[in-house]
């Protein structure tokens, strides 16, 4: 009996306890509610009305027109190249990461991560000095009678930069499943008969397929979005959705467009985190180091 | 799977050189005594000295960092609280609230940017203060991320058995509650710190004209032309980031645990 009522009045304690915590989120839910909601609603209401405040439609379609349809081209196609090309880099440094007999395995890890935290535009600054026309790259392949690289300006260009800044990104999230298969798993696969091929392709794969996943959301995400890598890399001649958003904001100043175009690509960034999403915490997981 | 030594070693390597040859060439024009991007010519720290009695960058850099730790130390006490009460919340609302603080780091920053513009301009004119109303609120979710999965570790039972034993809950949130999270908020702290001094694009369309970050400054600064104090600006900066890095990355639990066991032994004793 009397542990009985103990039991209660914990319960109810507890209970108490859930409540006053809760409590505490007030001023958090205040300002996601100002913050990160209101803001959405209003980005919605403009993309949604014209100038003088009447309902249209126009800016939400306004993504089909063949101006900007070309931009949303190339838009799409520079991001899948880009996370391409950023996993297949990625995927095969985590798997020797994670095969070989390194030594200190955890600082490669934090040199390999590192650039991430630098600062973004500076990387692109880096970038550019590289391999403008008289940059360094070029005076190396002059010097040792090899044609100059002309890529500045160009979409090479741009997809280079978006590589270069996005790949701390997949690696991060690639590395963090990869590593994270237990030891056992792979070794009961060998004990059972198979090859380092087929723990590669059966095993150690599709227990990072996650991994995957929020490394494509990382990088396919801000490249698809992109402006800044665009107008320094591509030298302003090349226009990604994100340069056209930029502009309607900045110098048109048709901010009802403006905000069209940002919905519309909103939906291709909801569609790609449902697609390679599904599990949130591994994102999660992924941004804190 | 031991065998792929050296191909790998290789490759890890190509990686490595494929991510930091440009921070490399940075650092090292920031001494180069000529303007030339590949000409050497000869040690200098001139243009450090230029970048010092540059009044702009200056400016830049005092709001650059002054931003930085007030959107954290913001951040990271609502985020704290938001925390804790998320923490407690039943699960259906546990998972919107989760959902909810999880929208600023799945949207793109653009349409981040432009909704808080949208909004600002509203209320409030542009300017150092909308933009740390920005900062504040991309930085709640990484401060948040970072304590929550600190609370899920805790033993509740601790916390009850304080209050079971007589303490009030004032006193239990403070002795109980907070050293267990206090690794978790350190860190979400000075990932804020990071993130706020790495954004651009939120900060492009929510400052007003006149206030300049880093980031901004280097932007419009790359559009006009470069000049080689900027080279001296990005060394700097890369290993200001490179010293939080290391120190958000010292083992805290570690350093927490030790402590924790030697106040034990002592009782013990």
């Amino acid at each position: 009996m009397l542990r009985y009522t103990v039991r209660m009045s914990r319960l109810k304690g507890k209970d108490m306890n859930r409540k006053k915590g809760r409590l505490l989120a007030i001023p958090y839910i205040i300002w996601i509610a100002g913050f990160t909601i209101i803001p959405l609603i209003f980005i919605l209401v403009k993309a949604v009305t014209d100038v003088n405040g009447s309902l249209t439609s126009a800016n939400l379609f306004a993504i089909f027109d063949p101006l900007h349809r070309k931009a949303l081209l190339m838009s799409l196609s520079v991001a899948f190249f880009s996370t391409l090309i950023c996993i297949l880099i990625a995927y095969p440094a985590s798997i020797i990461l994670r095969t070989s007999r390194i030594t200190n395995k955890s600082i490669i890890l934090f040199i390999l991560i590192l650039p991430m935290w630098m600062n973004f535009v500076l990387r692109i600054f880096a970038v550019q000095l590289l391999i403008s026309n008289n940059g360094v790259l070029n005076y190396i392949l002059t010097a040792v009678n090899l044609p100059p690289l002309k890529i500045i300006n160009t979409p090479w260009a741009i997809l280079l930069g978006m590589v270069y800044d996005y790949l701390p990104y997949m690696m991060l999230p690639v590395l963090n499943s990869v590593l994270s298969i237990p030891e056992d798993v792979i070794e009961a696969a060998q004990d059972l008969g198979s090859n380092r091929f087929r723990v590669l392709t059966h095993i150690i794969f599709p227990l990072s397929l996650g991994g995957i996943g929020s490394g494509i959301i990382m990088v396919f995400v801000p490249s698809m979005t992109e402006f800044v890598i665009a107008n320094i890399l591509g030298g302003g001649k090349i226009q990604l959705l994100g340069n056209i958003i930029e502009q309607e904001f900045t110098v048109t100043m048709d901010w009802n467009l403006g905000s069209g175009l940002s919905v519309s690509l909103m939906a291709f960034v909801l569609i790609t985190s449902m697609i390679f999403g599904r599990n949130n915490e591994d994102t999660a997981a992924g941004i804190s180091l | 799977m031991k065998s792929r030594g050296i191909l790998g070693k290789i490759y890890i390597f190509l990686v490595m050189l494929f991510l930091y040859s440009p921070i490399a060439v940075l650092v090292v024009l920031s001494f180069n005594n000529s303007r030339s991007r590949v000409v050497w010519g000869g040690f200098t720290t001139k243009w450090y000295r230029v970048l010092i009695e540059s009044k702009s960058i200056m400016e830049a850099l005092g709001t650059t960092f002054i931003l930085a730790i007030l959107s954290a130390l913001f951040a990271s006490i609502l985020g704290l609280f938001g925390a804790i009460g998320i923490y407690s919340m039943r699960r259906r609302n546990y998972r919107i609230m989760l959902f909810c603080t999880n929208i600023p780091l799945l949207n793109a920053d653009i349409v981040t940017g432009i909704a808080l513009l949208l909004w600002f301009v509203r209320f409030l004119p542009l300017g150092f203060s909308s933009v740390l109303l920005a900062h504040i609120t991309f930085n709640i979710p990484y401060v948040i991320l970072c304590i929550l999965p600190k609370l899920k570790e805790m033993d509740v039972h601790q916390y009850e058995a304080a209050l079971d034993l007589g303490a009030g809950e004032a006193y239990a949130f403070v002795h109980i509650l907070i050293p267990h999270i206090l690794p978790g908020v350190l860190s979400g702290f000075l990932m804020a710190v990071t993130m706020s001094m790495d954004d651009f694009v939120i900060t492009y369309f929510t400052r007003g004209a006149g206030v300049n970050t880093l980031s901004t400054l280097i932007y419009g600064e790359l559009r006009k032309g470069i000049k080689p104090e900027m080279y001296a600006l990005s060394t700097i900066l890369f290993f200001v980031v490179l010293i939080l890095l290391i120190l958000v990355n010292l083992p805290y639990e570690r350093m927490f645990s030790k402590r924790t066991i030697k106040k034990k032994v002592n009782i013990e004793k």
